[in-house]
């Protein structure tokens, strides 16, 4: 009886972990499809399209995961096929310091003449 | 003196953006995926279409300078097109030509085959298209120029023309 017991909280313990593993891999595939962005649709990412590109992609996705790859090495090697385009998130780099820094340059532009029409009305 | 400034530069910001806008519709609407010269093969096992033995990447790109791969499907109307400039190409002893059929039914593969010929030295299946992702590829067909040290020297999309061909074998030569 003590056996069964210690046997039956064991098997709940793993099957628990198993669950939110499986669980937590899931989530992953979805955030990770949903930053890839489908080459041969328009404006559709991998998470979204249907097309026979995406569908291959979204299997890859499960494979690399389940071999135990990182959400950047799946990132790295889609990369290195595709091009940096692949990716919504892109990263900062030489090519893309425009589309980082423009935004944040009109930011502070705007800011400074709504701070200078603001100065210039109390006065 | 402040509204002719502001005046200008609105000028310039239009002209600016009409400049971009006007340069893109002259773009192609196509995206091409990043050429990357001298990528290297990642290593993969498939199946052979014809004997339906599994074969590693290994196996498959050695024995010659230079490797054809062609993207190819019965289902795929380009391909149909593209076939003759592939028996053309196979004439050339020194490229190893090499078919990955891309999601696939293996008979009407066959017949695709048996009907217009078979210009391959290989054919690999690809049933879940992760192969293909391996090369790169995104569509069909889809031919690559491989180096012997199994380096992606040249891609390209769509169907094979004359000029492809040609491009092709003057690198090989």
């Amino acid at each position: 009886m003590k056996k069964l017991k210690i046997f039956l909280i064991l098997f709940f313990i793993l099957n628990f972990f198993s669950i939110s593993l499986a669980e937590k891999n899931d989530q992953l595939k979805i955030k990770i499809s949903k930053n890839l962005r489908c080459v041969v649709c328009q404006g559709q990412s991998i998470y979204d399209s249907q097309s026979d590109f995406a569908v291959s992609i979204k299997l890859l996705i499960n494979n690399k995961i389940d071999d135990g790859l990182s959400e950047a090495e799946i990132y790295e090697f889609l990369k290195d096929k595709y091009g940096e385009w692949i990716i919504y998130d892109t990263s900062f780099n030489k090519k893309t310091f425009i589309l980082w820094g423009l935004p944040v340059l009109l930011f502070f532009l705007g800011g400074a003449i709504i701070l200078k029409k603001i100065v210039f009305r109390r006065t | 003196m402040k509204n002719k400034i502001l005046i200008i530069l609105l000028i310039l910001f239009f002209s600016f953006c009409f400049f971009v806008l006007f340069k893109s519709l002259q773009g192609s609407s196509i995206y091409v995926p990043e050429k990357k010269q001298d990528r290297q093969l990642s290593e993969f096992v498939s199946e052979d279409l014809l004997n339906k033995k599994k074969i590693t990447s290994e196996e498959i790109f050695q024995g010659s300078d230079y490797y054809v791969l062609n993207i190819w499907a019965s289902w795929c109307a380009p391909c149909r097109k593209e076939h003759p400039q592939l028996m053309e190409l196979a004439k050339n002893s020194s490229i190893k030509l090499i078919g990955l059929n891309y999601k696939d039914d293996p008979k009407k593969a066959k017949d695709f085959l048996n009907k217009l010929g078979n210009p391959f030295s290989i054919i690999i299946t690809d049933k879940t298209g992760i192969i293909s992702i391996e090369f790169g590829g995104y569509g069909i067909p889809e031919t690559f120029l491989i180096s012997k040290d199994k380096k992606i020297i040249k891609t390209f999309i769509g169907e094979l023309n004359d000029e492809s061909i040609k491009q092709i074998n003057s690198i090989v030569k």
